[in-house]
């Protein structure tokens, strides 16, 4: 029989979470637990308006593959904070990730993610599974809960390449670490509402690569025309969505020159259409 | 009343290395090469997953010989610290200099302090730009640090194989050209002394007890990755010896 202590060691090694191992030997180097009011009175602090806010995400699946894309634009209050941000990440070789709600906190837990799914791979030697990623990453929203509390929420949607099934599968979730799988296509952040409107019209199942990233900056450029928050393509500064797409093959970025040719394309035909609303 | 006999430190320390040698000798062999184009890892190894070889980080790779529990719990801590620079600094802030060298501080401190020594060797490899700034560090059982060049081999029967590689070793070797060469030199040294010359060089080893893996000096261009490390093994591994033999 072993001893107890070299016993208890296997439990212990079930997980090899780097974002556990941060939170027991290096806190200070994980997100801060939610502050007290400073006010002293208990009930509403709400720290939502020190930080940028990112904003639409959408994603879409077609036959082999996912798709992902965020328009460039944070906001704080009325103000554009940033025109260049991106928001869409690789979060490993088969799968990305995007980001909405308070930028900062998004862009922390999108880098720990993606070690954290490094990590994983390097200590175990093998891939964790698409359902395990989905997992670990709705506990990580999870430990956010006390700020998104206070009004720092962050919301991920993630998407990746389910190597077994040989399909793209597509992940959202709440602020509790609730995750749900989403099936076709979804959408997040304060534009999602016109472009999950625009994707039920503009999404089939027959959808090539080519015709998916059009797809997506179409209801990138939706969710723009009617959110304040979301941003357009932008001529004048030559700045295009972020597109990533996922399949067998592994994560690849859009390059921009492809961007610019399907977002000029866009803009020429709502011009030529002509239509007011 | 018993009676505590003294031993002088000398023999103590040198009691401990000859522990921890005949440990480490018991070991199959590993080559760890730099080339042209990266750096190779070959070892002997006739289990597929029980990995002798390993990923740190971006550009840095590890190699062991010795008893498994002992360096892979070295390796994993390895990879933590490797993580968690890169994390709170920037991923270029990890360097295999700072990892050897806390490997270094945490071997000697068991080699003098615990009952029993690490039976274990290890390289820390990392892949520079240029040949030039390629590093191998060696780290002995006992903490003793080594930065090595050109190319190191470590196990039972490490003096036969480097004697065997010295003549096919030079620094304009690809890493495709190195495996065969690596493992040729594993094969000689592994059949002996007693075993003619024309037997053991003309016999390529099974693929099946090779683990071979790579740092590729340019994995960005490569495969538009900036992970240097890659497994190579099955067929490709195949091809590879099998392309020696029939040229």
């Amino acid at each position: 029989m072993l001893p107890d202590d070299a016993a208890s060691a296997i439990p212990g090694a079930a997980a090899t979470s780097f974002a556990d191992y941060l939170g027991v030997h290096h806190p200070s180097l994980l997100p801060p637990l939610a502050t007290r009011d400073p006010a002293g009175a208990d009930g509403t602090f709400d720290a939502g308006h020190l930080a940028p806010h990112a904003t639409t995400i959408v994603s879409l699946t077609f036959p082999g593959g996912v798709l992902m894309a965020g328009d460039r634009r944070a906001t704080l209050g009325n103000v554009i904070a940033s025109r260049h941000i991106e928001k869409v990440f690789p979060a490993d070789h088969y799968s990305v990730l995007g980001i909405a709600g308070s930028a900062g906190i998004g862009l922390d837990l999108a880098r720990l993610f993606q070690v954290e799914l490094e990590h994983y791979e390097k200590i175990e030697a093998t891939m964790m599974s698409l359902d395990g990623k989905a997992n670990r990453l709705a506990a990580m929203v999870r430990q956010n809960l006390s700020l998104a509390l206070q009004g720092l929420a962050v919301v991920p949607l993630y998407a990746g390449f389910d190597a077994e099934r040989h399909v793209g599968r597509l992940f959202s979730f709440d602020a509790t670490g609730g995750r749900y799988e989403e099936h076709e296509h979804h959408s997040v952040g304060s534009g999602s509402v016109f472009a999950r409107g625009a994707l039920k019209k503009l999404w089939n199942p027959r959808l090539d690569e080519a015709s998916a990233v059009r797809v997506g900056v179409e209801a990138l450029y939706d969710a723009a025309d009617d959110d304040s928050a979301t941003g357009g393509p932008d001529v004048v500064r030559g700045l295009w969505p972020v597109v990533y797409v996922v399949d067998a093959a592994g994560t690849r970025r859009i390059p921009d020159r492809e961007l610019e040719a399907v977002a000029r394309a866009l803009l020429d035909a709502r011009s030529a259409a002509g239509r007011e609303a | 009343m018993t009676q505590q006999f003294y031993v002088s430190p000398e023999q103590l320390m040198k009691d401990r290395a000859d522990f921890a040698r005949k440990g480490i000798g018991r070991g199959r062999s590993v080559v760890v090469m730099s080339c042209r184009d990266g750096i190779a890892l070959v070892a002997e190894n006739p289990s597929p997953s029980l990995h002798k070889l390993g990923e740190i980080y971006d550009r840095i790779a590890f190699a062991a010989v010795g008893k498994y529990n002992e360096f892979e719990s070295l390796r994993q801590a390895g990879v933590r610290y490797a993580d968690v620079r890169g994390y709170s600094y920037a991923r270029e802030d990890v360097t295999a200099r700072g990892l050897a060298s806390v490997y270094a501080q945490s071997l000697g401190a068991v080699f003098t302090a615990e009952s029993k020594p690490f039976e274990v060797e290890l390289v820390v490899a990392e892949v520079g730009r240029t040949q030039q700034s390629d590093h191998l560090y060696r780290l002995m059982f006992d903490g003793s640090i080594a930065d090595e060049s050109d190319f190191v081999v470590m196990g039972g029967a490490a003096e036969a194989v480097v004697e065997a590689l010295r003549a096919s070793w030079s620094s304009d070797l690809s890493l495709r050209e190195a495996v065969p060469a690596s493992a040729r030199s594993l094969r000689k040294a592994g059949a002996g002394p007693t075993a003619g010359d024309d037997a053991a060089s003309g016999m390529m080893p099974d693929p099946s007890v090779l683990e071979v893996a790579f740092l590729e000096r340019d994995p960005d261009t490569l495969r538009g990755s900036r992970r240097a490390f890659r497994r190579v093994g099955g067929p490709e591994l195949t091809t590879l010896l099998q392309h020696e033999q029939d040229s």
